[in-house]
């Protein structure tokens, strides 16, 4: 665990609204060891999301280095962003954000048709993505046809399916009831333990925040502490 | 999975809405098939090809009468094999109902035009009498009218010279097509140009509308038009000699300039369509805006989704715009079927291509302003409903 996944060097995040100037995140460091379970808490309005944002490459910080997997991200174009998350980031979100007129499996597909596989090896991956997350069975039900907890399976499975080491998840609790969670935050330490996945999790939930490995608290856009 | 199949998926997310809206590109592209074809009709040339008889009319308009001396100098033309003459007559039949009526010398007549089928003895008969008339047998089924009946007829156009423009007549007989083609244009009526010419109110006597010259070569068509208008060039009634279908044409256009009618209502048509459509375009675009902002965050770039959202509008008006392209072909043909090949609306090559240039343009001019949105679309705001 001691190679580097993620380092983020003095990042500093200012945000425009009209006139004012809002700065999210102040000088911050952060590093995440490879194969890391991480748990962002923090009150709402702390960072939290700005930061997973930098770290997925969704955004770019106001100054300061961002790395992940070795790649200074800050530094590339939006093009190249993109390019570089197809390959590298896994997103899974509260609200699941698949496509309603797409089944199951083509919704995770949809990330390999950036890839140069073949239709056979594409159908071959999206199986293997759903089988480890149980929905083999639920391939063909469009999104609307599933439970919550079904459809983050499909989200996880979509973020599994290009096989990159660095999934980044936005409260994917949130939306689920307990027991429901409970599986999903299961399914996230079998994919971490098993498969050596990283994983940056962002919540509220304190009980969602015991299955990872370190949680780490950001208040007014800084670090506060790293409990293990 | 493919990225069209991906692309033709969310077309159909509002099934309803893309079916109304590619019914209106349907519709908006057969208009344009067969009123492009009506164009290309009126503005192309005279085409003799195949012509067997030519229509001679005063240059200036067929409603000024040419005299009835132009007869043997008509039939002196090499290559013309005989000559009819017609005069309208018009006629009313009862209250209101305008009929079409000609006044002609049924021996010619007869010879120019061998496609009107009827007994020998009713053509004895027509030639015989003086107030004699012949009736197509659409127009007799339509009114009931038997030979042997008085056939009374009013005319707004010639009162007798008694000042009645009530005409009556004597139906000697009733002429049927000689094939399915004219057996559908039996719909007119002729009389007698003798007693028409005695009897109008104003003298005008041995004055016609239209000459009718039946060829004995369809291939000297052409070269007979030519003489024709070579000879009375510089005359007091100078001629404009056309083929049949030219002449049939010419009816029409009077209504106007057919081209700029044409324009006006394309213009029309494809301006409502832009606003339909690209209603539904940035309708669908910005209904799904964090779907949109998925894409991007999964690895798809600016210009993918800006791919993609272009090729739903083109998949859109391509397939509603050749669908209706298509209808219009089938359209056409059925019109030129129906009309006996008189109105050849034909959807030829430049109207093809025409109508592909008009669906690209078509696609561009109502995708491009919601796929530059969707390529504009920040991912964080878009997930953040901002």
């Amino acid at each position: 665990m001691s190679e580097s996944m993620v380092e983020v060097r003095n990042v500093t995040k200012v945000y425009e609204r009209g006139t004012q100037r809002v700065e999210v995140l102040h000088g911050l460091n952060l590093d995440i060891p490879k194969s890391d379970f991480v748990a962002l808490m923090g009150p709402s309005g702390s960072g939290k999301t700005t930061l997973l944002n930098l770290i997925g490459g969704l955004d770019q910080p106001t100054s300061g280095e961002v790395r992940v997997g070795g790649s200074r991200i800050d530094q590339l174009g939006r093009g190249e962003l993109a390019r570089w998350r197809a390959h590298n980031i896994g997103f899974v979100f509260q609200f699941y954000n698949l496509m309603p007129v797409l089944s199951a499996e083509a919704n995770v597909e949809l990330p390999l048709l950036l890839t140069k596989l073949g239709a056979a090896q594409r159908r071959k991956n999206v199986a293997v993505a759903l089988e480890i997350v149980g929905l083999a069975d639920r391939a063909k039900h469009k999104p609307r046809e599933l439970s919550g907890g079904q459809e983050q399976r499909v989200a996880i499975a979509r973020a599994l399916v290009s096989d990159p080491q660095l999934l980044v998840c936005d409260e994917p609790t949130g939306d689920l009831d307990r027991k429901t969670a409970e599986e999903i935050l299961g399914l996230l330490q079998v994919l971490n333990r098993e498969h050596g996945k990283t994983i940056i999790m962002v919540t509220h939930d304190p009980k969602a925040a015991e299955f990872a490995r370190r949680i780490l608290h950001l208040e007014k856009g800084q670090l506060l502490e790293q409990a293990a | 999975m493919t990225k069209a199949g991906f692309v033709v998926a969310n077309l159909f997310r509002k099934r309803t809405r893309t079916i109304l809206t590619l019914l209106s590109v349907v519709m908006a592209f057969l208009l344009f098939g067969l009123l492009q074809s009506v164009n290309s009709i009126f503005s192309s040339g005279a085409n003799f090809v195949g012509a067997t008889r030519l229509f001679v009319q005063a240059r200036v308009s067929f409603t000024q009468a040419l005299p009835i001396s132009m007869l043997p100098k008509l039939e002196a033309i090499p290559g013309v094999a005989a000559v009819a003459h017609e005069m309208w007559f018009g006629g009313v039949w009862q209250e209101n109902t305008p009929l079409i009526m000609l006044s002609l010398d049924p021996r010619t007549y007869h010879e120019v035009y061998p496609e009107w089928v009827m007994p020998d003895a009713q053509w004895q008969a027509f030639i015989q009498t003086r107030t004699g008339m012949i009736a197509g047998k659409l127009l007799a089924d339509q009114y009931g009218w038997k030979i042997g009946q008085k056939i009374p007829i009013s005319s707004n156009i010639w009162p007798q010279k008694n000042g009645s423009k009530a005409w009556i007549f004597d139906l000697v007989g009733i002429f049927d097509g000689k094939d399915e083609d004219w057996k559908r244009r039996a719909n007119i009526a002729f009389i007698q140009q003798d007693y028409f010419d005695e009897s109008n109110q104003f003298g005008i006597k041995g004055r016609v509308n239209f000459y009718i010259l039946k060829l004995s070569d369809s291939s000297k068509a052409e070269g007979v038009s030519k003489s024709v208008d070579a000879m009375f060039e510089n005359s007091p009634d100078e001629t404009k000699t056309q083929t049949e279908k030219d002449f049939n044409m010419s009816f029409v256009k009077q209504i106007g300039d057919i081209g700029l009618i044409v324009r006006w209502i394309l213009f029309a048509v494809f301006f409502t369509l832009l606003l339909v459509v690209s209603n539904t375009m940035a309708q669908s675009v910005r209904e799904r805006v964090p779907e949109l902002a998925v894409l991007k965050t999964l690895g798809f770039t600016d210009r993918s989704v800006l791919g993609f959202v272009l090729a739903e509008a083109f998949a859109l008006v391509l397939f509603g715009g050749l669908l209706g392209l298509l209808l219009a072909s089938i359209a056409g043909a059925m019109v030129e079927r129906g009309t006996g090949g008189q109105f050849q609306l034909r959807l030829d090559g430049g109207v093809w291509l025409l109508g592909v240039v008009a669906i690209v343009l078509m696609s561009l001019a109502v995708g491009l302003l919601p796929a530059l949105r969707a390529r504009r679309l920040k991912i964080v705001d878009a997930l953040a409903g901002r």
